[in-house]
């Protein structure tokens, strides 16, 4: 079926070339980092962890999320979400590579990561983090490709299947809640020591995720002729929505928590993040537009008649996922380290080369979505003028 | 003699299992072949079972204004520490700051004041439950028998992971190759290279030589005091027996090893 | 297969490029690294087959014990007593890292990491 992604129209090559240079001037600011150290970010002594990692974690969050198609469809027999489902599990096939690539570029010394399998550590959270997520992506491009595959040869996927998708299925919410867990238990990093912390990646995974699954969708109908089906598109945007009120909630939970009970250690993150402290307000902007968007998110998909329209539809699901980002990307890392251990503060703010490495781990993904994509719709399609064909055939 | 595309892609996966497979054979047939009489001690090594380090910040203040910090300088310069300019990319081992940064949950208008000015040093304080340990992917930091965190630079991974667990900030990370930051070089002690987390390792290769940490050894205060916490008659026990001793963030239960001798 | 002879011709080509270094040293034998052996010293840590052969294990081993397990003793098969140390050990024989080591591992093409921290004696006598 590869052979699929090799031709195409002069659009889907200026697509492709795009990518392919952006990746190429993540690798060049890669070497850079390679050669001359971490030093070239923006983070420090006291953030040691920044951009990569913040988009490491979203990702894994986008990753999971499939489920929210590939469950119905399998589980509950919805088959509504038939020609949606191969759009959530390679969207995971891609964004777990992603992951893959954003923990390594964030490795100090990339030449030993091998160390993390010869020296096996089952107390260390990052060894199931690195377990479930590979067993994750091989599970998704082995369900992916053998159903596609069988479309393609116009049987259905073969029974031994069965067993694999719905452990793919069981495994999905895994992966974020290890995840979590990487943060959660942390003393001292009052941000993140929060029991929440699980559902509430759980709840913002599956809203920004499905919401990029409706924006690809949407995209896919207008340059592709994909048609995602009315009724599909619907149930997932009320996924979207449900998910993302939910993820909300559990923030103003832990708001009311932190500042009802009074807690000073608890309090401090979120100020900094939101107003500022000590004349550091380097990211309340960024916690604010996430704010707003997700105003704009409720308002756009919570009220049926906006969520039916498909260009408020796209523009809910944008704020969605950029409110989400925005909360994972800018508010997670930063506001778990600040403030510091010792109570100050360091700003962190991401360098140029560290911003090109991260568009680069993001254009790799979106070009492995792309084939993968390409590749689906064209066997989805091709199926269908066989058919047409035959029909046209009958008729004569 | 045709190969298919499938047939292709399964031999190139065998031969890549397989080459793997060999390493690793190969490797574990060669591991037997060191040829040791034996590894042991050195007699005049000082063995414990829990190091500790307890610091009379009342000596230590009164003796600030004449020692010039000689525990930092002399521990910098054994352990080949880097002087970085850069706050955000520093790299230390032992520091000085003020009681509201070494002990911020306590702030409290008096004691603040009663403690301004005086220093505090600070240090990884080789906690009995180290969480850094606990998270590190590689088993490269570690508690040792003797208590002591230790760090193998040789497996570190440089993930940070240790240093998103420490809460007291112990840790730094090499952001730049740290020679040219290394005025004056130690030749008997390595440096550490790029992309690797260090600390403060107690002076573990001076205890295993019959030496106290060179902090210790340093300060003409004698405000450091070094000692076996499980040996009933030690020094360090019958200090804390005595004198009103803290310890930063001990409601984290993380049990540090360093005591701050307040009164 | 289609176009056979083309492939198999290729095939021969790249095969003859990549062995270029053998054709032309071809019986001789000049490249055989020689590591210049300390003249004060009689004898290695073990013998010299040995340490050819499994100094790597030897050190890697060394450094497991050091660090890990705190036993900072070799004892020899000769029942001769060593500090483990790269630095103050191996090194104070070997003084000079460039002649010795590097002789060796720049011929086998290895190139092991341990100089990035662990100081050669030539490069701490250059850097006061
Ligand atoms: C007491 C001094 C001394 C120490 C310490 C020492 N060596 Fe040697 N080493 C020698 C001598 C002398 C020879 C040559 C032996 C001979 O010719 O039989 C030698 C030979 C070798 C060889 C073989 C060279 C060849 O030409 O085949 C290697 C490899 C080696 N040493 C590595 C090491 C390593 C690694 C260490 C530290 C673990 C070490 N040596 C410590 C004195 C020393
Ligand atoms: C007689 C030649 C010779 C000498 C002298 C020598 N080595 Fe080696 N060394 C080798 C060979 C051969 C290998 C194996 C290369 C391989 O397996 O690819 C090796 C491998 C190593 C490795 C493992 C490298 C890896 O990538 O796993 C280390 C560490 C090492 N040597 C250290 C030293 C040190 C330190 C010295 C100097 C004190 C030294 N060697 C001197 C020949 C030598
Ligand atoms: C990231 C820096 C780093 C690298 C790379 C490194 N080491 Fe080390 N090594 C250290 C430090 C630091 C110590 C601790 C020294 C001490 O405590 O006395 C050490 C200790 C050792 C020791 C035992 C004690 C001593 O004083 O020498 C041996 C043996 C050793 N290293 C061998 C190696 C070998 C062989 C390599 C290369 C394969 C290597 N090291 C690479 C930093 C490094």
């Amino acid at each position: 079926m590869l052979e699929k992604a090799l031709v195409g129209s002069k659009k889907y090559w200026i697509w492709v070339l795009f990518l392919l240079s952006i990746i190429f001037i993540g690798f060049l600011c890669y070497l850079y980092q390679f050669k001359v150290g971490l030093g070239i970010t923006g983070m420090s002594r006291d953030v040691s962890w920044g951009f990569y990692i913040a988009n490491f974690t979203f990702l894994v969050g986008v990753a999971a999320s499939a489920v929210m198609v590939v469950l119905p469809y399998y589980w509950h027999d919805y088959k509504e979400f038939g020609r949606i489902t191969i759009l959530g599990e390679f969207l995971a096939v891609a964004a777990v590579t992603m992951c893959i690539l954003f923990v390594f570029v964030d490795l100090g010394q990339p030449m030993r990561v091998l160390n993390v399998l010869r020296f096996l550590s089952p107390r260390s959270i990052m060894f199931y983090d690195v377990i479930v997520l590979s067993v994750y992506l091989l599970l998704n491009l082995l369900c992916g490709w053998t159903v596609l595959h069988a479309e393609y040869k116009g049987t259905k996927y073969p029974s031994w299947l069965k067993p694999f998708i719905y452990l793919a299925i069981i495994w999905a919410p895994s992966i974020h809640i290890v995840t979590a867990f990487l943060y959660q238990g942390l003393p001292g990093r009052h941000y993140w020591l929060t029991a929440i912390m699980a559902p509430k990646f759980l709840a913002s995974a599956f809203s920004s995720g499905p919401a990029l699954i409706v924006i690809v969708a949407l995209l896919l109908k207008k340059v592709a002729n994909f048609d995602p089906g009315k009724k599909a598109m619907e149930t997932l945007s009320k996924i979207v929505i449900y998910a993302f009120i939910l993820f909300v909630l559990f923030y103003l939970f832990e708001i009311f928590t932190a500042f009802y009970s009074g807690i000073h250690t608890h309090q401090v993150s979120f100020k900094y993040l939101f107003v500022g402290m000590e004349k550091h307000a380097e990211w309340a902007p960024f916690m604010w537009a996430a704010v707003i968007l997700a105003v704009i998110a409720i308002l756009f998909l919570a009220i049926p008649a906006l969520r039916k329209n498909e260009t408020t539809l796209a523009l809910g699901c944008i704020a969605v996922f950029f409110s989400c980002w925005l909360e994972k990307g800018a508010g997670l890392i930063v506001g778990g380290y600040t403030p510091t251990p010792f109570e100050t503060i360091t700003p962190y703010r991401p360098t140029l080369p560290e911003i090109g490495i991260t568009l680069g781990v993001w254009a790799t993904g979106f070009l492995i979505m792309t084939i993968l994509y390409k590749i689906a719709l064209e066997v989805k399609t091709s199926h269908e003028l066989i058919v047409k064909y035959e029909g046209v055939l009958y008729k004569k | 003699m045709a190969i298919k595309r499938r047939s292709f892609l399964k031999l190139t996966g065998l031969t890549l299992l397989g080459s793997t497979l060999s390493t690793i054979i190969g490797n574990l047939l060669t591991r037997g072949e060191v040829k040791a009489k034996g590894y042991t001690q050195s007699p005049e090594a000082l063995v414990g079972k829990r190091w500790v380090m307890v610091i009379d910040v009342k000596k230590c203040k009164e003796g600030r204004s004449t020692c010039g910090a000689k525990c930092i300088e002399a521990c910098h310069t054994l352990h080949n520490v880097p002087l970085i300019s850069d706050i955000k990319k520093e790299i230390k081992w032992i520091w000085e700051d003020t009681f509201e940064h070494a002990f911020p949950e306590q702030t409290e208008k008096y004691l603040e004041e009663l403690f301004h000015g005086t220093p505090f040093l600070l240090l990884c304080n080789h906690c009995d439950n180290p969480p850094c340990v606990r998270v590190c992917p590689t088993k490269a930091t570690f508690k040792n028998e003797e208590g002591i965190v230790m760090m193998d630079f040789h497996r570190c991974i440089g993930c940070r992971f240790c240093m998103a667990a420490c809460p007291f900030g112990a840790r730094s990370f090499n952001w730049f190759d740290p020679r040219p930051y290394i005025k004056k070089v130690n030749p008997e002690y390595p440096t550490r290279m790029k992309g690797v987390v260090e600390k403060c390792l107690f002076c573990y290769e001076r205890l295993a030589q019959g030496k106290l940490p060179v902090c210790v050894e340093a300060c003409p205060e004698k405000a450091l005091i070094f000692g076996d916490l499980a040996d009933e008659n030690s020094e360090v026990n019958k200090i804390l027996r005595e004198r009103v001793a803290l310890r930063r963030k001990a409601e984290l239960g993380t049990k540090p090893s360093v005591f701050y001798l307040m009164s | 297969m289609y176009n056979t002879g083309k492939v198999m011709f290729f095939i021969i080509v790249l095969i003859i490029f990549f062995t270029i270094p053998v054709w032309l040293n071809w019986g001789r034998l000049e490249a055989v690294p020689q590591p210049e052996l300390p003249k004060e010293e009689k004898k290695c840590i073990e013998s010299k087959e040995y340490m050819r052969a499994y100094h790597m294990k030897l050190l890697d081993d060394w450094r497991k014990k050091a660090i890990r397990e705190n036993q900072r003793i070799y004892e020899a098969s000769d029942n001769e007593k060593y500090t483990i140390s790269l630095q103050r050990t191996c090194m104070k024989c070997h003084n000079n890292k460039e002649k010795f080591c590097d002789r060796c591992h720049n011929f086998v093409i290895t190139h092991p990491d341990c100089w990035g921290c662990h100081i050669a004696p030539e490069v701490a006598q250059k850097w006061q």
